[in-house]
């Protein structure tokens, strides 16, 4: 039963793989992913996970590509041409990559077939009766892995900030044309090679001025 | 199952989305294919946890899972900064940066 669960599984887990680097709309490259993920929490799932399985379906498969589906509506990214166009050799370019994926396959086959790790042909260790249970894992984290927790949740929240930096509209909550907080460093120079040598005052007033019109917002931070 | 079978599905899909990040030009398409990357990961994780009976690579599993979030929140938002520049969302195009 376990055999047939497994190849239904693993054969979802490698068609979804798959789907999602052959398909020319990123959408349905997108869609495929969800059906890889449900895979391998089903995987997850024969290997005693129950709660990592959990929250696969519901963060990844669910949170996750909520957002990638809002991006790619949002976004409207069209069908990729197969034929690359503009880019000589882009089919050398795809048959190597290919190739280098084969190669990889078949390095990481023969380590692992020829590892000397005997319990890799096991059906693992005998198992605690919570292995995998929500209540082992939260006390995993909040005992021996706390400051790996700790560091995961400052990780998360920098990443919620600089998404917000990120996508945030340029000039929006601040009147037009006003200089922004780093152009007054900016105009200063300071931490410049400019303040280093000692650069004449003026220059620094001037700058100033300068910024503090209002026809200059628009040009300044075009490229980036 | 032996443990061996669940490595290799996780080496399978783990060099399909290398292959992917390589042929792709589209960035949403590349950062799919850095998920699978990672997964493969999380399932050869949650695989040597099975063979040890031991919790603790399935806190691996999800620690990288937190970073995977965070890795899709930074590129989503990099992909709409450079939809709202008008810039074309293609990383061939996208080569400022090259030296």
């Amino acid at each position: 039963m376990a055999a047939v669960l497994f190849f239904i599984a693993g054969i979802g887990a490698v068609a979804g793989a798959i789907g999602v680097i052959s398909a020319r709309n990123p959408f349905y490259s997108v869609l495929a992913l969800v059906a890889h993920l449900i895979s391998l929490a089903a995987l997850f799932l024969l290997l005693r996970a129950e709660f990592v399985a959990a929250a696969q379906v519901i963060v990844y498969a669910g949170a996750v590509m909520v957002l990638y589906v809002f991006v790619v509506s949002y976004v409207g990214l069209r069908d990729e041409p197969w034929h690359t166009m503009g880019a000589p050799g882009g089919a050398a370019l795809r048959g190597g990559a290919a190739l280098f994926g084969g190669a990889l396959a078949v390095e990481l086959m023969i380590a692992l077939l020829g590892t000397g790790l005997r319990a890799v042909d096991s059906r693992g260790a005998g198992y605690v009766p919570g292995f995998g249970s929500p209540g082992q894992i939260g006390d995993l984290l909040l005992t021996k892995f706390l400051f790996a927790f700790e560091l995961a949740s400052f990780l998360l929240l920098i990443a919620a900030v600089g998404a917000v930096v990120l996508a945030r509209r340029r000039g929006e909550g601040e009147p037009e044309g006003a200089p922004e907080a780093t152009s007054v460093i900016e105009a200063l120079r300071l931490g410049s090679m400019a303040e280093a040598v000692g650069a004449p005052a003026s220059t620094a007033a001037t700058r100033l001025a300068e910024l503090n019109e209002p026809d200059q917002g628009e040009g300044r931070g075009g490229g980036w | 199952m032996n443990i061996g079978w669940y490595l290799a599905v996780s080496a399978l899909v783990f060099c399909i989305g290398a292959a992917g990040v390589l042929t792709r030009r589209n960035p949403v398409v590349i950062l799919l294919c850095l998920e699978l990357m990672l997964n493969a990961g999380n399932l050869a994780l949650i695989g040597f946890a099975r063979m040890w009976g031991n919790s603790q690579g399935q806190v691996f599993a999800m620690i990288v899972m937190v970073v995977a979030a965070c890795e899709v929140t930074i590129g989503l938002g990099l992909i709409v900064a450079i939809y709202r520049r008008r810039l074309p969302i293609d990383v061939d195009e996208l080569r400022e940066l090259q030296g």
